[in-house]
């Protein structure tokens, strides 16, 4: 709309941040997709090998094709067990939380601090945290009486990994929930009341509509973050037991360099790739048409 | 000095906002752009500036070409109609701002910082933060810190339209003072007909990104050149009916026929359309030569010195300007007198049909 | 149906801080009655209606409806129904469901539901759009369903309205305007109309408040508040332009502004030279065609097309004053003539009765 005018100075300033780009992301993606489209002989010597390594990676009864499919199985459904449990709960403490005062502060700050440790740190609190014999969790379940055993048991192992994802990513729920309802103006709270409108009425006709764009933006976030899920369960599980927790990216790591067969982890690196964007690009979609209709 | 847009068009997103404006500006008395919001005001007031370049057209500063010049190397000052101040500055840093940025010397900073300031009847607030301020004072801060720039070129967009009445009337009254004293180029846009009356000067009628009319602002509001321009330059609304003469009679809409009177008796057959302004009505009294139509009461709006009285008639809803409280009741008979004598009567194109004059 | 009595009622927002939000003021508010709140930004017009409505609980006094205290009570006992600034309406929801949401949650039985939405839809001009969703209205529209809410329910005692023209397109105000006063007539409701612009407080309201720093100037129709304002505030805010408001000695029937003698319409004591002031609105003040009056000098003369006014200098004093259609201006020098039964006098800012005999 406003054309400012032209200063071409300013790619000077920028052609730093283009040069690190390069280096760091775009001749590495380039390296992939080279691996990708190559087998070796060994040696060092490649030679082209088409579409082949893909066609291999999408067909379930290949040996490489199953264990794709189970892998984004298992991604899937993590993060839709993830999300089932930290939407609806974040949303719930959200509503809690006070909406003004001096506890404000601190209370946030309190829920926010499992969010401010690094990843690999939280895998490895929550290892020793799970274990039966020296870890709280851990025998407190067992002293209940329940099965638990993270390295023996899918199950087990499968919720140690949920809770963790819980533990630490619900507070970014929580603050992104509590930002968008106080964004609300008193006014509809007012009416609500004037209207006799009871708690649960007011939470759906008032707080979820205007929660619309934050529900769908906290939504994009944590699917793309459990999408991508890494560090805690190759710290707290390794992937297992057997392949219980091997998620597409420790599949990758798996292949790629514990097999050394860098074709099809370059392949399955791409097309993973490929799915989180395609995913994210619906999720942004359909923000901007929410928005539209908003100005409709 | 004056500044020249010549044949400007403005195309943008596929939409043209502006439309072969040709329009020249010059310094000595305030230059009104009127018109309606989305008229295309602020376009072309940021074409003037230099923020925009038009599609088509050349912008002319002082006879020279300027249209690619950027607005960094023009001399422009804008005042918006969001009060626009530093949030974290004082009123005297936020005046003195677009002087530091030039690198004048402290005390001529200060000296001229404070003319400014005594201008607009900032002096005592000068350490105050723009939020402690109400909304008039710190639009005075904005306007302060326009002229203390002493630019050629100053544009204000709708500058009093996010104040309260009675504060936007007293800025008003002082407004044409003060800029005065600025002796720069003067580019004043509104959509309040009144505005453009009280600042005086040069008026430009603006629709839909065409500039109709623009001369003396008597003038354009008395003697319209267009239909368009009568119904910008109206306040309340122009009222308006079709009006097909025949001889010694004029129907009126699809079925009313009067006599014609006033300007309607001198005019050849044919069809066309009345307007007046609301102060060519009135409810009390016929004029010497009237229309007349019986009508019932909408609503009166009150303003204390003025009301505008809504009539429901068969020709659709008409406005009449009473003076003082007027204490009509909606519902309430009444007839409508039309002062045919003074009304604007315009062709099918919507241009004013020239009128013999009595002998 | 109620009337509505405020008693001793004052209020601070901050109890440390020496300016209070409202002063102390007894007011009834009759049923049946259209008033306005008018008054600047600040002066506690959207206090006191939060106090009325129970959104605020007031420092000091109590308010009755009928006669019952209710200060204690919230706002949803007290059956008011209010309309805010910018339109509250449920999204999710049509506009025949938001109309319908307050007696719903009142657990009225269906029937009599649709039946009183449809005569609320009726009376508001909503009927065709029951079904349409609520959001996609234009903003007066909206307006008119969030007032639809508050009269669905028959038993409201009164409407508040918090400016509710504010999100509303200049041109599209009258209509607005027009509909409330209409509800207004058809249902005979107690309605307290909030607002900062005279207009909408003159045209709407048959008694208008008039508040400034916390409290009540003046309460009276609109007729009365332009033609006998009672503080010189009051004289100037309402009217365009408002009052002139000139310093003057006053003695007798005789008052002296920068040295000219002007004729009163009533005698009066000898007032303080210091805080005395003659207030004369200039629709009442014109220039005189043959020379009659005082005499003035022309500072700058205004042509607003309908009328034109004149800014006159008489001494240090600025005055505006009416030019009548046949006076012709010459020069500088012109005279000044002022109506007077027009013609008031303020002391310490209050109206001052003269004897008139």
């Amino acid at each position: 709309m406003m054309e400012k005018p032209l200063n071409n100075r300013a790619w000077l300033m920028v052609a730093p941040v283009f040069v690190l780009v390069l280096f760091s992301a775009l001749l590495p993606m380039m390296t992939v997709v080279n691996y990708s489209v190559q087998d070796s002989l060994g040696q060092n010597q490649f030679f082209w090998n088409g579409d082949a390594w893909f066609r291999e990676l999408l067909d379930p009864s290949k040996e490489i094709g199953a264990r794709f499919a189970d892998a984004l199985l298992r991604n899937l459904s993590f993060s839709l067990v993830a999300l089932l449990i930290e939407v609806p709960l974040g949303i719930a403490v959200a509503l809690t939380l006070p909406r003004g005062g001096r506890a404000v502060g601190p209370v946030l700050v309190i829920i926010a601090l499992p969010m401010l440790i690094p990843w690999n740190v939280v895998g490895t609190i929550w290892q020793i945290f799970s274990r039966a014999d020296i870890g709280l969790f851990g025998a407190a379940l067992t002293g209940l009486g329940l099965h638990y055993n993270v390295t023996q048991d899918a199950i087990s192992a499968w919720s140690t990994i949920v809770v963790i994802d819980v533990w630490h990513w619900t507070p970014l729920v929580i603050l992104l929930i509590y930002a968008g309802l106080r964004a609300i103006p008193d006014a509809y709270y007012q009416a609500a009341r004037i209207d006799a409108a009871s708690r649960w009425a007011t939470f759906i006709n008032i707080e979820l509509p205007k929660l619309q764009k934050v529900l769908v933006l906290v939504i994009l976030l944590r699917f793309m973050y459990t999408f991508m899920i890494y560090t805690e369960p190759f710290v707290v599980t390794g992937g297992g037991p057997g392949s219980a927790t091997t998620f597409l990216s420790i599949d990758l790591v798996k292949i790629a360099l514990g097999q050394v067969d860098l074709g099809p982890a370059a392949a399955m690196s791409l097309v993973y790739n490929l799915i989180t964007l395609t995913l994210c690009w619906i999720f942004f979609t359909v923000m901007v048409q929410l928005d539209r209709r908003r100005y409709a | 000095m004056s500044i020249c847009l010549e044949s400007v068009s403005m195309v943008s997103m596929g939409e043209s906002i502006i439309n072969d404006v040709s329009l020249t500006v010059e310094r000595g008395s305030m230059n009104v752009l009127l018109g309606p919001t989305q008229a295309g005001k602020t376009t072309l007031m940021r074409l003037m500036a230099g923020l925009d370049k038009p599609t088509s057209g050349r912008i002319l500063v002082d006879g020279k070409d300027a249209t690619g010049v950027p607005v960094r190397e023009r001399s422009v000052a804008m005042v918006y109609q969001q009060f626009m101040n530093y949030p974290s500055l004082s009123v005297y840093e936020n005046i003195a701002s677009p002087l530091r940025v030039a690198k004048l010397k402290s005390d001529e900073i200060d000296r001229r910082v404070l003319k400014v300031a005594r201008l607009l009847g900032l002096e005592s607030m000068l350490d105050r933060l723009p939020h402690q301020l109400s909304g008039g004072q710190q639009q005075r801060t904005a306007i302060a810190r326009a002229i203390v720039k002493d630019a050629d070129l100053v544009l204000l967009d709708e500058p009093l339209a996010n104040l309260d009445y009675k504060l936007r009337e007293e800025l008003r009254e002082e407004l044409p003072s003060i800029l005065q004293q600025a002796g720069a180029i003067l580019v004043y846009a509104t959509a309040e007909p009144l505005e453009a009356l009280l600042l005086g000067g040069i008026t430009a009628t603006l629709s839909e990104g065409r500039v109709i009319q623009c001369g003396p602002t008597p003038q354009v509001y008395h003697r319209p050149n267009h239909i368009d321009s009568a119904r910008v330059f109206s306040d309340p609304p122009l009222n308006e009916v079709t009006a097909t003469k025949q001889g010694d009679l004029v129907r009126l809409g699809v079925d009313i026929t009067v006599p014609a009177v006033g300007v309607v008796a001198k005019v050849a057959d044919g069809i066309y359309t009345l307007g007046f302004r609301g102060d060519m009505v009135r409810l009390e009294a016929p004029w010497p030569a009237s229309v007349s139509l019986p009508g019932r009461i909408a609503l009166a709006e009150i303003s204390g010195s003025e009301s505008f009285v809504h009539v429901e008639t068969a020709l659709g809803t008409f406005v009449c300007v009473e003076r003082g409280v007027s204490m009509r009741q909606p519902d309430q008979s009444v007839t409508l007198h039309i002062d045919a004598a003074r009304i604007f009567l315009f062709d099918r194109a919507g241009l004013p049909v020239a009128v013999a004059p009595d002998s | 149906m109620a009337r509505i009595r405020l008693d001793g009622i004052a209020h601070s927002y901050d109890t440390r801080s020496s300016t209070p939000a409202l002063k102390r003021l007894d007011h009834v508010w009759q049923h049946g009655r259209a008033y306005a709140l008018l008054g600047p930004s600040g002066c506690g017009k959207t206090t006191l209606l939060n106090i009325i409505s129970g959104l605020i609980m007031p420092s000091e006094g109590r308010v009755l409806f009928d006669e019952k205290d209710v200060t204690e009570q919230p706002t949803e006992r007290r059956n008011i129904a209010q309309v805010f600034q910018f339109p509250v309406i449920y999204d999710t929801m049509s506009v025949g469901e938001n109309l319908a949401f307050p007696l719903k949650n009142r657990g009225i039985e269906r029937s009599a539901i649709k039946a009183r939405v449809a005569e609320v839809a009726d009376l508001l001009g909503l009927t065709k759009d029951l079904s349409r969703r609520a959001r996609n209205l234009t903003a007066e529209a909206k307006q008119r369903v969030s007032l639809g809410r508050g009269l669905v329910r028959s038993d409201v005692a009164a409407i508040l309205l918090d400016e509710p023209l504010t999100v509303i397109d200049p041109s599209l105000k009258w209509q607005l305007r027009s509909k409330l006063k209409a509800v207004h007539r058809a249902l005979d409701l107690l309605m307290i109309y909030v607002t900062h612009d005279q207009v909408e407080a003159l045209t709407f309201a048959d008694e208008v408040v008039v508040m400034k720093d916390g409290s009540v100037l003046q309460a009276a129709t609109p007729a009365r508040l332009f033609e006998q304002p009672e503080h010189t505030f009051v004289g100037y805010f309402i009217g365009s332009p408002g009052m002139n408001l000139v310093a003057a000695e006053v003695e007798g029937h005789v008052a002296h502004v920068a040295g000219q003698p002007i004729e009163l319409g009533a005698r009066y004591p000898k007032l303080a030279a210091a805080s005395t002031v003659l207030g004369f609105r200039p629709d009442y003040t014109f220039l005189t065609p043959d020379g009659g009056g005082v005499p003035v000098r022309i500072r700058r003369l205004e042509d607003l097309g309908r009328r034109r006014l004149a800014r006159v200098a008489l001494g240090p004093h600025e005055i505006f004053a009416t030019v009548p259609h046949d006076v012709r201006i010459d020069g500088e020098q012109a005279h000044l003539a002022i109506r007077q039964d027009r013609l008031f006098v303020y002391a310490h800012d209050e109206l001052v009765t003269g004897d008139r005999r």
